[in-house]
């Protein structure tokens, strides 16, 4: 029997301000919305990379504007830019310094593949030396471009079973 | 222009083995590689061109000689005329030039990058280390014989190249952009296309 | 008690007395964000005193200069844009402009006003964004968002204009990409009148802004004869006190027809490069007024130059003989007699200079870029010994280098 004073559904005096969920769930929300970047900005891209953090498209509506040249600091490096050879070992190298979890986008054509630049110098594609989450086309792309990239990467993130990642190593 | 014209004249006066170089807009001279300081000390110092705006190199193509060509482009800052300045490498194999970073000191990496792209060494220069490709890189990308794709050299940092296996490789031609080669107009060979450099039993594999 | 102080052995004694202190070396870079792109400064300091400073150059190198020598001269426009990535429109006109030289080619009056005015919109968004950069290295993050709000406006009229927010391609040899659309020098104009008050307000911001000044007043002087002697040009060059800008003193593309001045600095600091750069932001919108002002009518291609510039679209598509041209244009590229150009333009960073050699035929034998910012950069070595290292992020902010053109 039903009385109008039974508490079926969530009352907080009662559960003491507690919400169930999967535990999967809150660490991807966690990290979904606070997707700190780690910007290389090596080329033409970079532009636009700073054109997305700026006022008129404005990366903080997603949680990600928290640009951090300190690798030990950020979740997800953005490659913008061409990656030739010379630079290819400190782009390791700094992707070796992010803390885990971590996350790349590489952003336009000369990151994803080497681009128009098909020659002696340029890297073919910064996939050959760290692994890439998001591949972004346009040379460069448009802001917009980039911001559904990190809605991808944030999509991808939710997705992951990052608990029992977690508990289970 | 005669006041331009007049700078050639005035060289020769001085520097008898200077002689005019075919140009399509600014003057231009050939001068001895053993003259070139000397010359440009002169044009520095008596014609009022302050300024060293460019300094490059020319290579002819393997098998002409004389195969490389160092030039200086000068500028005046007071009377606002340029002058190109052409010199020779007595040796293709191993080609040199004197260093100019005693007249000007932004020569410095201008001379490192010739030397970088095409291996001519500036005799007396302080410190000619490659400025653009790393150090041990053992080719000069800019000569007529080494392809625009590059060619397979492992990579300075043996402790990325151990994670990663990572190593310069020969680009891919085939679907890229577009290339065209350069000379006499010759339908199949001027003609824009993605260029093959793979190699096969045709066409061997460059030596590294 | 009163014990007489002494040290243990002669040996620290001299140590403490001469205070020898080891030296430091940093790398700055090549991912740094003062380093504005991938330079890196290999440093020696004693203390926090910068002793010995080298520049390693080399990590955007993209072989360029090799791409050119394997590309038909029009292939090549789209590179142009990426050696100086904040101003490819100037780019693309001192390219053009070297290889039309080559083939002594007039372009017409109107496609010289339209380059003109590109170029110098092309010079606000580079000097826009070299200020809000600067303003970050210096601690001033709101210049960085006032700079590029306006940096989107150019943005838009540069889309409606080219296609492309940035990487314009727009200059083609012997004229352009396409005419301006309706209506647009109209918006140029209702853009620099909104602009000018923005600017003065982002100027203001820093101008007499007493961090900034204590930042920038008196740090990386540069002298007039160690900047001739280096090869600086541009900003940097002026900053100096050289009166020299190839606008003015090596007319080209119809600048001798606009009234503009050149701003110089008088002690070659930070500051004064500052102060240059906002000065030449007002010159520009002068300079652009005056194209749009009498903007001249008339075709904007040289239209006698059959072997060089494509024919109209509708022609190819319904005309056999210039569908004929079209093709070998674009089999052959734009034909090229022998001899060797050189062509400097006064780009937002300096002199851009194409030296191109030909041995006839579509394509160069040799195409040599010349680098405002490299040139600029090689003082480097000089100016940043004996100041501290945050006076080398002002001084690197100051100079204002772009990476893509100084490696190529």
């Amino acid at each position: 029997m039903v009385t109008p004073n039974a508490e079926l559904a969530y009352n907080s005096k009662i559960e003491g301000e507690v919400v169930v969920s999967r535990l999967d769930s809150v660490v991807n929300w966690v990290r979904t919305n606070s997707m700190w970047p780690m910007p290389m900005g090596l080329a033409c891209c970079a532009i636009e990379l700073m054109g997305t953090a700026s006022a008129r498209f404005d990366i903080a509506r997603f949680g990600a504007e928290v640009m951090r040249f300190s690798p030990r600091q950020s979740d997800c490096m953005i490659v913008a830019g061409t990656v030739t050879y010379k630079m290819a070992s400190a782009v390791r190298r700094i992707y070796d310094q992010m803390a885990e979890p971590k996350w790349v986008i590489a952003m336009g054509a000369c990151a994803s593949s080497g681009g128009m630049y098909r020659s002696y110098a340029t890297l073919q594609g910064v996939d050959r030396i760290i692994p890439v989450d998001v591949y972004v086309s346009g040379c460069p792309p448009r802001p917009e471009a980039l911001l559904d990239a990190l809605m991808k990467l944030q999509g991808k993130v939710r997705r992951e079973r990052s608990a029992t990642q977690l508990f289970s190593a | 222009m005669p006041a331009t014209v007049a700078v050639t004249t005035l060289l020769q006066e001085k520097f008898p083995q200077v002689t005019p170089r075919a140009s399509l807009d600014l003057e231009a001279v050939n001068v001895p590689p053993a003259d070139v300081i000397a010359v440009l000390k002169a044009l520095r110092d008596d014609h009022g061109f302050d300024m060293l705006v460019d300094l490059t190199a020319i290579d002819w193509a393997e098998g002409v000689s004389p195969r490389f060509t160092v030039v200086y482009h000068v500028f005046s800052t007071t009377h606002h005329g340029y002058i190109r300045v052409a010199a020779n490498c007595a040796n293709d194999e191993l080609p040199a030039m004197p260093t100019a970073v005693g007249l000007w000191a932004g020569a410095n990496w201008h001379e490192r990058e010739a030397y970088d792209m095409f291996g001519i060494k500036f005799d007396g220069h302080p410190d000619l280390r490659r400025i653009l490709m790393w150090d041990e890189y053992p080719h000069f990308p800019l000569r007529k014989e080494f392809p625009l794709a590059g060619i397979e050299t492992p990579l300075p940092d043996p402790d990325v190249v151990a994670e990663t296996g990572a190593k310069a490789i020969a680009a891919p031609m085939m679907g890229g952009p577009f290339v065209a080669a350069t000379g006499e107009i010759n339908l199949t060979e001027a003609e824009p296309r993605a260029k093959d450099e793979s190699w096969s039993e045709v066409r061997e594999k460059p030596k590294a | 008690m009163a014990t007489e102080f002494s040290f243990p052995d002669a040996a620290a004694k001299s140590a403490t007395a001469e205070f020898e202190t080891e030296k430091m070396s940093l790398s700055m870079g090549p991912s740094h964000p003062s380093t504005h792109g991938v330079l890196r400064l290999q440093m020696e300091l004693d203390g926090e005193v910068v002793t010995k400073c080298d520049p390693v150059l080399g990590y955007l190198h993209r072989g360029d200069e090799k791409i050119a020598e394997n590309m038909t001269y029009n292939q090549f426009v789209p590179y142009t844009d990426r050696l100086d990535y904040l101003a490819p429109l100037a780019n693309n006109m001192a390219y053009a402009i070297a290889v039309e030289k080559l083939a002594k080619l007039e372009v017409p009056a109107r496609c010289q006003a339209i380059r003109v005015l590109t170029a110098e919109m092309a010079r606000i968004s580079a000097h826009l964004l070299g200020l809000g950069a600067f303003g970050i290295d210096t601690g001033a993050w709101t210049v960085f968002m006032y700079s590029f709000t306006e940096r989107e406006k150019l943005y838009k009229l540069f889309e409606e204009l080219t296609g492309a927010r940035f990487t314009t391609s727009y200059s083609r040899i012997g004229g352009l990409q396409r005419d301006v659309p309706e209506g647009w020098t109209g918006r140029v104009n209702a853009f620099c009148d909104q602009f000018l008050p923005i600017l003065e307000e982002i100027l203001g911001m820093l101008t007499r802004n007493k961090i900034f000044m204590d930042r920038t007043v008196g740090v990386g002087a540069i002298s007039k004869a160690d900047a001739i002697a280096y090869g600086l040009t541009g900003p940097n060059l002026r900053g100096s006190g050289v009166p020299l800008d190839l606008r003015k003193d090596k007319p080209y593309s119809g600048y001798d027809q606009y009234e503009f001045d050149v701003p110089i600095g008088t002690k070659g600091d930070s500051y004064d490069r500052y102060l240059v750069r906002g000065e030449e932001m007002r010159q520009s919108v002068r300079i652009i007024r005056q194209v749009i002002a009498k903007f001249p009518c008339g075709p904007w291609y040289a239209t006698d130059a059959k072997k060089i510039f494509a024919p109209p679209k509708a022609k190819i598509l319904t005309s056999m003989e210039e569908l004929i041209q079209n093709f070998m244009l674009v089999t052959e590229g734009p034909q090229m007699p022998a001899g060797e150009v050189y062509f400097e333009a006064e780009n937002p960073k300096g002199a851009l200079g194409f030296f191109v050699v030909s041995k006839g035929g579509g394509v160069p034998w040799r195409l040599k870029i010349r680098a405002p910012s490299f040139c600029n950069l090689s003082i480097l070595p000089k100016v940043c010994v004996g100041n501290m290292v945050s006076d080398v992020v002002s001084i690197l902010g100051s100079l204002d280098f772009v990476m893509g053109e100084c490696d190529r």
